[in-house]
């Protein structure tokens, strides 16, 4: 029989990965070092520290015990080789585009994405010479068109917000891998105790932490994770990564650093000049979160299935989109690369258009409406008059959100009370 | 830098400045699988301290042309006629685990050029189990997981890196998983058949240091005190709760060590 390598398992690495107890005062509980900066031993550990010749911390805004620890564990669990946590989800994506390119540089993503992320892509980075070429998730081919020679980076979301759509992550992989680039993968919808890109070929892996890592709608974060697997001195197309950097004495980062050249970018230049760190706080909060992952992301997928069985049955739903329904386009995708559950997070249709929709969101009880999703509590948004409304029509029916389009985040309750809920909320927007 | 040694490309690492031949050079050797980026936080240190940095890409790993070298001692003399189309007169050799093996046969063979050695991870004989070499023959990656767990601590499982944010683990698994086909098997049975230990430790003359780690499963310490026995006045410094691969686990006392005895 073959020798087992006996790594830690994911469940145990939610708990553990990243932190041992703390050599000084014992503390098991991940410490909260709220503290700005860290002082050197000596003038010559100093230099070092500053010129990346030794490791360490400077200061909060580069690296800080806590964050790290965060950094670890997300990185264990989505085997990685490092992360770099951020103010947010969104600073997570700006992050890896920052890193990765600069003016003149093109992203071909998937066009079922965040709206957020869809705004970044569209409105805002194209001030900074950036641009993006949107293409139908469901179609891998599309991505292969769309990229052109300036194209530095493919993108997409394992589950497309709010549609649904499932990529095709290992075949959009390879369509990224064979023009020489990376892909990254906004697995949010998706963490890692469901589904892992870089096991499926993804390079680089980016949450917004606010949502199911958290879990808690307590602290806005992100975290953007570096797969270790993408050469980036064979792709030719990355100077960022393979050139001096005249920011750290000429150094080249993927010939120093290899496997991690790209998360010791994002880290070292990234937070270090746009500076949109994690607090020590913040990091603390998520990693409570995380200890709990693999239990709650069951529990979340247990009830989303009773509510969806529920919705199917109910004359006043119009339309359920759940990729675990056989009717969903991606279901036999959704089968092969989402086993343990296609997260708790969809969408359907009330019949009765705008008003009935409205009618309902204002009925529910348990239910909270507001703009977020992964949250313990279950949660209900309209998205075409709130995270989305920023879309033209034609983008909207691009991004497959129609106006009857209410989607739900379902929580840790017991599920009873969120189907007695959506029965009475539903039996009002038909009055 | 880029040379050509014994008519093939190869590559060393300079940790980010030039090599400068009139300064005393630092030599590092890698281990089995790996390259020269296993010693990201020793080198450039060096470098920017007035020494001559050299971590070199054996051939076939890295970024140096292959194919790997079958024997220790045809990476030693591999590495002498690197060092010696560098310009690096005054060497200190500097090797990790299968590189130790390398660094003690190029010092036994070119004695007058090393001014110190320095052996870390090291042990001899450097035996390796059949469950590893199995794997590594077929290229199944399991022989990189099994390099990755049994090359760190059992605490080393659960993170707790001194650079900030990196999983080693995951380093680990990336860099071995970078080897070209056939070389982890190369390298190991290298290490593995390697008996000519005594005959070069008797010709070593320069001050030798073993660096080791304490929870070292690939090369024990109590071994590797074995191995010293046959060095006249070898030191050794171990490195307190570390595994196999220091350099990444404890690169702050690693560097320290080096910084004392180099």
């Amino acid at each position: 029989m073959a020798a087992d390598p006996r790594f830690l398992k994911l469940d145990t690495l939610s708990l553990h990965a990243g932190q041992r107890p703390d050599p000084v005062t014992g503390a098991r509980a991940v410490p909260i070092y709220q503290t700005t900066s860290f002082v050197f031993p000596d003038t010559d550990h100093a230099a070092a520290l500053f010129n990346l010749e030794r490791p360490g911390h400077i200061y909060s805004r580069i690296s800080n015990p806590t964050v790290a620890v965060l950094e670890e564990r997300v990185s264990a669990l989505e085997g990685g080789v490092g992360a770099v946590a951020t103010a947010s989800g969104q600073a997570a994506l700006h992050l890896a585009v920052a890193t990765l390119m600069g003016q003149g540089g093109h992203i071909v993503s998937s066009g079922s994405i965040y709206g957020g992320s869809h705004n970044l892509f569209t409105h805002t980075l194209p001030r900074f010479g950036i641009t993006t070429s949107f293409v139908d998730a469901r179609d891998p081919a599309a991505f292969r068109k769309a990229i052109r020679p300036e194209t530095r980076l493919v993108f997409g979301e394992v589950l497309g917000n709010p549609g649904l759509e499932v990529l095709d992550v290992p075949a959009v992989a390879q369509v990224a891998h064979d023009a020489g680039l990376p892909l990254m993968i906004d697995s949010t919808f998706t963490p890692p105790c469901l589904f892992r890109p870089l096991d499926h070929g993804a390079d680089i892996v980016m949450h917004s932490a606010t949502k199911f890592l958290g879990g808690h709608g307590i602290a806005i974060a992100g975290i953007l994770v570096d797969g270790g697997r993408f050469d980036w001195e064979r792709s030719g197309k990355f100077p960022t990564l393979t050139e001096p950097y005249a920011g750290y004495h000429g150094i080249d980062f993927a010939e120093e650093f290899g496997p991690a050249a790209f998360i010791m970018r994002a880290r070292s230049e990234g937070l270090r000049d746009f500076g949109a760190a994690m607090s020590p706080q913040t990091a603390f909060y998520i990693l409570q979160g995380i200890e709990t992952l693999p239990l709650r992301m069951a529990r979340h997928v247990e009830n989303a299935r009773k509510v969806v069985a529920f919705l199917k049955a109910n004359a006043a739903v119009a339309w359920v989109n759940y990729p675990e329904l056989a009717e969903h386009r991606d279901h036999a995708l959704a089968a092969r690369l989402l086993p343990k559950g296609a997260g708790s997070i969809f969408s359907f249709g009330v019949k009765g258009g705008r008003e009935a929709g409205r009618k309902f969101i204002e009925a529910l009880r348990v239910f909270s409406h507001l703009a977020n999703v992964g949250d313990a509590k279950s949660l209900v948004i309209h998205p075409a008059t709130t995270t989305h409304q920023q879309m033209d029509a034609a983008a909207l029916k691009a991004a497959g959100v129609g106006e009857d389009l209410v989607r739900l985040s379902i929580g840790l309750e017991d599920a009873a009370d969120l189907v007695d809920d959506l029965a009475q909320a539903l039996r009002a927007s038909q009055k | 830098m880029d040379l050509t040694v014994l008519g093939k490309r190869a590559h060393a690492a300079t940790g980010g400045k030039a090599f400068d031949p009139a300064r005393p050079a630092v030599v590092f050797i890698h281990g089995a699988g790996s390259d020269h980026t296993a010693w990201s936080l020793q080198t450039r240190y060096f470098a920017h301290r007035g020494r001559g940095v050299i971590a070199v890409d054996l051939p076939g790993h890295g970024k140096s042309e292959g194919p790997a070298l079958p024997t220790i001692g045809a990476m030693a003399d591999w590495l002498n006629a690197f060092l010696d189309a560098a310009g690096a007169t005054d060497r200190a050799l500097v090797g990790h685990s299968m590189g130790s093996l390398v660094a003690l046969e190029a010092a036994a063979r070119r004695p007058e050029r090393v001014g110190k050695l320095a052996l870390l991870g090291t042990t001899w004989p450097m035996a390796v189990t059949k469950d590893l070499l199995d794997p590594a023959k077929a290229d199944d990656p399991l022989a990189g997981e099994l390099i990755t767990s049994w090359s760190h601590s059992r605490t080393g499982h659960f993170g707790g890196a001194e650079i900030p944010g990196l999983w080693l683990m995951g380093g680990s698994l990336a860099l071995l998983a970078r080897a070209a086909p056939g070389v982890i098997h190369n390298d190991l049975a290298a290490c593995n058949a390697y008996q000519e230990a005594p005959a070069a430790a008797a010709k070593i003359k320069a001050p030798t240091l073993f660096l080791l780690g304490e929870r070292d499963l690939m090369t024990h310490p109590r071994k590797a005190r074995e191995f010293a026995a046959l060095f006249a006045g070898a030191k050794i410094v171990v490195l307190p709760g570390a595994g196999h691969m220091f350099m990444a686990e404890a690169p702050g006392p690693t560097l320290d060590a080096l910084k004392a005895f180099l």
